[in-house]
């Protein structure tokens, strides 16, 4: 059984902060068919099309009869933990400030045998299930879990290290007043967060849930507007080195696409919150993130974009195409931050939503999504260490699509 | 802010204004004495000054923002430099009378055509502040305006009429002050603002809200009159006034110039009003 994680001790200020150390991150172009899996949280090896074989580690070639006819397929974990080692000493700079260290072979039911982490909770002969998951270099690795879940699981140091889960972690919710990020201060607290920073713009205006979130323990409502560089750099020297997890709930949502509407106004405000928002969060808070990603128990891990499942270019909604294009540009930049943010062992989290019930797809026809089911997606793909988590049947649907002929789903959304 | 003298007293003796000064060395001579006091009706503008709001499907004026472009730094090692953006109706600001319906087809009507002589102007200075305290939808009513009068006379014409509400020192959600039915701040009512335009031909309203109508003043009808009047009869409005407080009843002299913008409908200001230093109360 796993032992309840503790509150994190205060941190000693007389000691020097560790720098974040990554583990070997090299994969080649065939393995990343495991990072595909490990980011969406599946299980998925290299199955022969031509003779049925599932073979690891990944290659070119079926080893059974040689086609080049492979595919990544979802498969069962299930396995048996046939050797178990502890590694107490590595030349290793990222293993060795973590020894020891439980590795281990599992045969899986399906065939190969595999070396992965070990969950303290599995012993050698044990039934186990493989799970893929991103390391803090963004690579795919495997540990290997209980058959079932074990109380306190997910507390396990190692695979605490592969996932972003929320437990006495400091959560900034960029904007409180969005309707995710006000599901997410609920969320957040129920997971265990230690603080919940919510970033409330315009404060001068009224906040409806003052009195209920100044219940929850370890909420601090902090003035942060995402479109004012002098408020996200103010927030940031004031909170920065405090932040765990970030989550960027700030939109502005409007509807129309090009022509309909008469100037930009609307499409700056919508560059204004989306694009430049993210720029200035991730200039003010991404350094100290990043600088702060090996900071003992205390130390950041994750940040997280909310976004509209018509960021992918190919799935822009015309009938909100300025503000897919937003939150394009947002998505784009998301890519380059999670490769920035990369080498402090930050991980880039993007949670991508069809339309939301709230007020501005008023005249849009179900399924959307309630932004509680967003803000628990949230939280469950920290849980998880996902990377892309997509929420509702319309980004499911969406994503389905674009894997299968991106021009079908661009005409489809047009017409 | 009292300039103060310029030199030493010892150096000159005083004397008094020489009768064959024109009119405005005589006011050179009285700025350089230190006998007229400049009181900065200013708000600063900054990204947390209060915006006005809307319904939400309207068009928005965009808030004030600065973005550096370099602070003795690798952008610009020997200087610091900022951009800005911001509506025209940001902050302490001019309304001028193309920024509403009824003034849009006047000649003369917007911030690179008004006569240039109009930014320089007397103004009065009538206190509901009490008033406003007891209940922020105060409107200055008729009766205001003769209790006003009978203490200092008539309102001259083409003066400023500047509304002393101490809005300007209340907290920005105070300021605001918002509530599930709008705003709630102070302003005028339908027939003080039609007698100061009609019978006093004032030059226009300066105001510590955010606007020159009060908070509710959609209802009023018609809605938004001081908006309606003001502008139609070709007047002006200035807006986000602070330290109306240090001002006399009369005796006060408006610079209030705003940007020559192209067809501009108003335009954010640094507006100063000069005193008499004897007239001035002590800060």
């Amino acid at each position: 059984m796993t032992e309840p994680l503790a509150p994190p001790k205060r941190k000693n200020p007389l000691k020097r902060t560790q720098l974040p150390m990554l583990p070997q991150g090299i994969r080649s172009r065939t393995a990343h068919g495991l990072t595909l899996a490990a980011a969406e949280g599946r299980f998925a090896l290299p199955a022969c099309a031509a003779c049925g074989a599932i073979h690891y580690p990944p290659r070119d070639a079926c080893p059974k009869c040689l086609s080049a006819r492979i595919a990544f397929t979802d498969t069962s974990p299930s396995g048996r933990l046939a050797a178990a080692t502890t590694v107490r000493i590595s030349p290793d700079v990222y293993f060795r400030e973590r020894m020891p260290w439980r590795i281990g072979t599992v045969v899986l039911d399906v065939g190969p045998s595999i070396v992965a982490h070990l969950h303290g909770d599995v012993s050698e002969g044990d039934r186990v299930r493989l799970a893929l998951h991103l390391d803090k270099s963004g690579q795919a690795v495997m540990i290997a879990l209980p058959a079932k879940d074990t109380p306190n699981m997910a507390d396990d140091p190692q695979l605490r290290e592969l996932t972003l889960d929320p437990k006495h972690r400091r959560i900034l919710i960029s904007d409180g007043r969005s309707a995710v990020g006000a599901a997410a201060v609920r969320a957040f607290a129920e997971a265990g967060a230690s603080i919940i920073f919510v970033g409330i713009s315009e404060p001068w205006k009224p906040l409806p849930q003052r009195d209920a979130w100044s219940k929850i323990k370890g909420v601090e409502i902090m003035p942060l507007d995402v479109t004012d560089t002098d408020s996200v750099q103010d927030l940031a020297a004031e909170i920065g080195a405090k932040v765990d997890i970030l989550v960027n709930t700030a939109e502005h949502v409007r509807p129309g696409g090009l022509l309909e509407r008469r100037g930009v106004t609307l499409a700056r405000e919508e560059m204004e919150t989306g694009y430049l928002g993210l720029l200035r969060l991730a200039q003010s808070f991404g350094p100290v993130m990043k600088f702060r990603g090996a900071d003992g128990q205390n130390a950041a891990c994750a940040w997280v974009n909310v976004l509209s499942v018509h960021a992918h270019t190919s799935a822009t909604w015309p009938g909100f195409g300025a503000f897919s294009a937003a939150q394009a540009a947002m998505l784009s930049a998301s890519h380059s931050l999670r490769a920035e943010l990369r080498s402090g062992g930050i991980r880039v989290v993007n949670v991508f939503t069809g339309p939301l019930e709230t007020d501005w797809f008023q005249a849009v026809p179900p399924p959307k999504v309630a932004p509680k089911q967003v803000a628990d997606a949230v939280v469950s793909a920290l849980k998880r260490g996902t990377e892309d988590a997509y929420v509702g049947d319309v980004a499911e649907d969406i994503r389905a699509r674009l894997a299968v002929n991106p021009k079908a789903l661009e005409r489809e959304l047009g017409s | 802010m009292a300039s103060k003298p310029k030199g030493s007293s010892k150096e000159k003796p005083r004397e008094a204004p020489n009768p064959e000064e024109g009119p405005l060395l005589a006011f050179m001579s009285a700025m350089t004495r230190g006998d007229i006091r400049v009181v900065d009706l200013t708000q600063t503008l900054s990204p947390d000054f209060p915006a006005l709001v809307l319904p939400p499907e309207l068009g928005q004026c965009a808030p004030f923002r600065i973005e550096e472009v370099s602070r003795y730094d690798e952008r610009g090692p020997a200087w610091y430099w900022n951009n800005i953006s911001m509506s025209e109706h940001s902050g302490t600001h001019f309304d001028a009378p193309a920024h509403w319906i009824s003034g849009r087809d006047l000649p003369e009507n917007a911030t690179d055509s008004i006569p240039p002589a109009n930014f320089i102007a007397p103004a009065i200075v009538i206190d509901i502040s009490a008033k406003a305290a007891a209940n922020p939808d105060y409107e200055l009513s008729l009766a205001d305006i003769e209790t006003w009068e009978v203490a200092n006379g008539r309102i001259p014409a083409n003066n400023w009429v500047l509304l002393r509400t101490d809005w300007s020192k209340r907290s920005p959600a105070d300021y605001v002050n918002l509530r599930d039915d709008g705003a709630h701040t102070p302003g005028p009512s339908v027939a003080a603002i039609k007698f100061l335009v009609d019978q006093r031909k004032i030059l226009g309203l300066g105001v510590e809200t955010i606007g020159t109508d009060t908070g509710q003043a959609m209802h009023q009808s018609p809605p938004y009159p001081a908006h309606y009047f003001l502008h139609g009869a070709g007047r002006y409005g200035l807006q986000c006034l602070t330290n109306l407080d240090q001002l006399p009843p009369t005796g006060v002299l408006i610079l209030a110039a705003p940007l020559k913008i192209r067809q501009g409908s108003g335009s954010p200001l640094r507006v100063l009003a000069m005193i008499d230093k004897s007239s001035g109360k002590a800060r």
